[in-house]
């Protein structure tokens, strides 16, 4: 019992110890930003993990004396069940496209304040009022990206995936890795067969999953973030992802490299936005203005290794980097990219329900 | 004295009601509604009449049984084993080890392993032999998710031999029975009671894993599991998700009313 008790004492010693250093740091934290622990100069922002230079949150709480509250989520519907459910209230969030749309519509987003945000001259048009935000009420375009084929030149030759059809040839069998989406996965199924990303005409959904199931001899796996690991590993040489993630495996691996296949695909857009849980706003449009600076989209854009929609920071750019075709593609492959829409829930729930069929199917 | 009790008791039935019936109650109420939260029997009816979740279910039970089978047939003898050694507390530490290491961790070590150019294929180059595609198949999921439930399987198992009298294997030597009848007759059946709680400790957990059949199964090997994580994070759809839920505790209960313990039923063997 003795020993017991000690170990208890122990224990709370140790808990309360971290918490005294945990509570020292943030205070010197807060003096070397010359604000105060509490009181509202702070800011909430929630994001995808990795997705900031840190060096800039730092910058911005320095040039300003905002404190940074920074949390991160893994999906665009982990994001929006904690805003809905509205516990915590974030100032800023980075929705994906069809994410937008689905908050927009349900009215959890509040519009941009023109007046107070001045960066969109910033931005290349090409990439401002897309159908998911028209007139970009909502939303400010964070970074952007593609769905396309990464393969490995040791084993697999450029011309062989410049279509989604070369997928289905029998000299790739058990060789291709998906990403674990069922919407990435019915989006270069339909685009195959000359159909839209957003079809909800059951008749082509249908055929879109029949003719993934006829892919399922050549899928070796089917993951989600583990995909680059085992990309740069040569666990197998064709990869289908997106542009971020395959810009992560040619970091790693100079045998990889991504094509954005001739039928066209899918491009994503991920946004800055205000839900209707903010309260800091102040600091959101000294924030957003900040990130809109190309100087700072440019150095952001180099950390994170995700295209840019910022014109500005595209000239800071190195031309090594936005001179590359596989992730700053040319005109006339961005005229064959398509944005998604949101199904909405009954259509979100059939292709998944007939992702997860697809999954069943056996070799 | 009297007080005293009470006020634990009072602590123990608040937290009975706030994490153990509140949230069976709220998951039971999910699976009974729809989407426009009207009472209805839906979920489980197009559970019953889907051939994708059918099959996902006896994958479920069939994978879980196969892990449960494979870490008894290792879990037994090895736990046979610890209970005759000397240090048995020291080697018992060993096989608990691996349990303070993060689930994930431990998987990603078996990708390390398993992976075309990793450990077991460069071994058995050694011999000549080409790299076998080892990760993303049936064998290497069930290899995996034995290795990380075979101590929750030796540890029951390893008390209740334990806990068996050394004076009764004595007398049953002394009384004419050899080894093995010794083992079969005295030791097997009394330690019954552990093997149980082996096979709900690793069977239960196992019918619903899902980060494994990705990770290691690269989604070929799909499981309720996988359909759970699907319906509550992507498409959202928890009364679904709820339904499937209720269904494996439904799973659960039935595990434990099989393999629970039947006093009576000892007690009567030992009259004969």
């Amino acid at each position: 019992m003795k020993k017991l008790l000690s170990a208890l004492f122990a224990i709370s010693l140790v808990i309360v110890g971290l918490f005294a250093i945990q509570r020292y740091l943030v205070a010197k934290e807060n003096a070397a930003a010359g604000t105060s622990g509490s009181g509202s100069k702070v800011l909430n922002i929630y994001n995808w993990g990795d997705y900031i230079d840190p060096s800039l949150l730092t910058k911005f709480t320095k040039e300003t004396g905002y404190r940074i509250n920074y949390e991160t989520f893994d999906s665009n519907e982990d994001m929006y069940a904690k805003v809905k459910q509205g516990g915590t209230s974030y100032d800023i969030v980075v929705p994906s496209d069809y994410m937008v749309e689905k908050m927009r519509r349900e009215k959890m987003l509040l519009p941009i304040n023109r007046k107070k945000f001045k960066g969109f001259k910033y931005y290349d048009k090409r990439f401002l009022n897309k159908s998911f935000d028209p007139g970009n009420k909502y939303s400010i375009p964070y970074f952007w990206g593609t769905l396309g084929i990464v393969y490995n030149d040791k084993f697999v030759k450029r011309s062989e995936v410049e279509s989604w059809d070369q997928l289905w040839s029998s000299k790739f069998r058990d060789k291709i890795l998906l990403v674990d989406s069922a919407r990435d996965d019915f989006a270069f199924s339909l685009i195959s067969m000359g159909k839209s990303v957003n079809d909800k005409r059951p008749a082509d959904v249908q055929a879109a999953k029949a003719k993934l199931d006829a892919l399922m001899p050549n899928v070796k796996a089917i993951l989600d973030d583990e995909i680059v690991m085992y990309m740069v590993q040569e666990e197998a040489p064709i990869g289908i992802t997106w542009s971020g993630e395959a810009s992560e495996m040619i970091a790693e691996n100079k045998h990889l490299h991504y094509v954005i296949p001739k039928e066209g695909s899918n491009i994503w857009f991920d946004n800055l936005a205000i839900p209707k849980t903010a309260k800091h706003f102040k600091a959101i449009y000294k924030f957003l203005n900040f990130m809109s600076e190309p100087k700072n989209a440019a150095q952001n854009a180099e950390y994170v290794e995700y295209s840019t929609p910022n014109k500005g920071a595209i000239k800071i750019l190195p031309k090594s980097v936005t001179g590359d075709q596989q992730f700053y593609p040319s005109n006339k492959t961005l005229k064959n990219l398509h944005v998604y829409s949101d199904l909405g829930q009954k259509w979100t729930q059939i292709y998944n329900d007939l992702f997860l069929e697809f999954k069943m199917t056996s070799r | 004295m009297k007080k005293g009790k009470l006020f634990f008791a009072v602590l123990y039935v608040l937290w009975l009601a706030l994490f153990v019936v509140v949230p069976i109650a709220l998951l039971l109420f999910q699976s009974l509604t729809s989407e426009s939260g009207q009472l209805t029997l839906n979920n489980f009816v197009s559970y019953f009449s889907s051939g994708t979740y059918l099959r996902m279910t006896f994958n479920s039970i069939f994978y879980a049984f196969l892990i449960t089978l494979i870490t008894l047939v290792i879990s037994y003898p090895t736990a046979y084993l610890l209970s005759q050694l000397k240090n048995r507390q020291f080697w018992l530490l060993l096989v608990i080890l691996p349990t303070w290491i993060n689930l994930l961790l431990k998987t990603y070590a078996f990708i390390g392993l398993l992976s075309r150019d990793g450990t077991a294929n460069s071994f058995i180059g050694l011999f000549g032999i080409s790299p076998q595609q080892l990760l993303f198949t049936d064998s290497s999921f069930v290899l995996v998710s034995s290795y990380i439930e075979i101590p929750f399987m030796i540890l029951p198992i390893f008390n209740a031999l334990n806990e068996i009298d050394r004076d009764l294997v004595q007398a049953s030597r002394d009384l004419g029975a050899n080894s093995w009848q010794t083992l079969w007759r005295l030791i097997i059946p009394l330690s019954m009671p552990g093997v149980k709680s082996g096979v709900q400790s690793v069977f239960i957990p196992s019918l619903s894993l899902f980060m494994i059949t990705r990770l290691i199964g690269g989604n070929r090997v799909i499981t309720l599991g996988t359909a759970i994580e699907e319906l509550f994070l992507t498409t959202q759809n928890w009364h679904m998700g709820s339904t499937i839920g209720v269904i494996l505790i439904i799973a659960m209960v039935a595990t434990m009313v099989i393999t629970r313990e039947r006093k009576k039923s000892v007690l009567r063997r030992g009259g004969k």
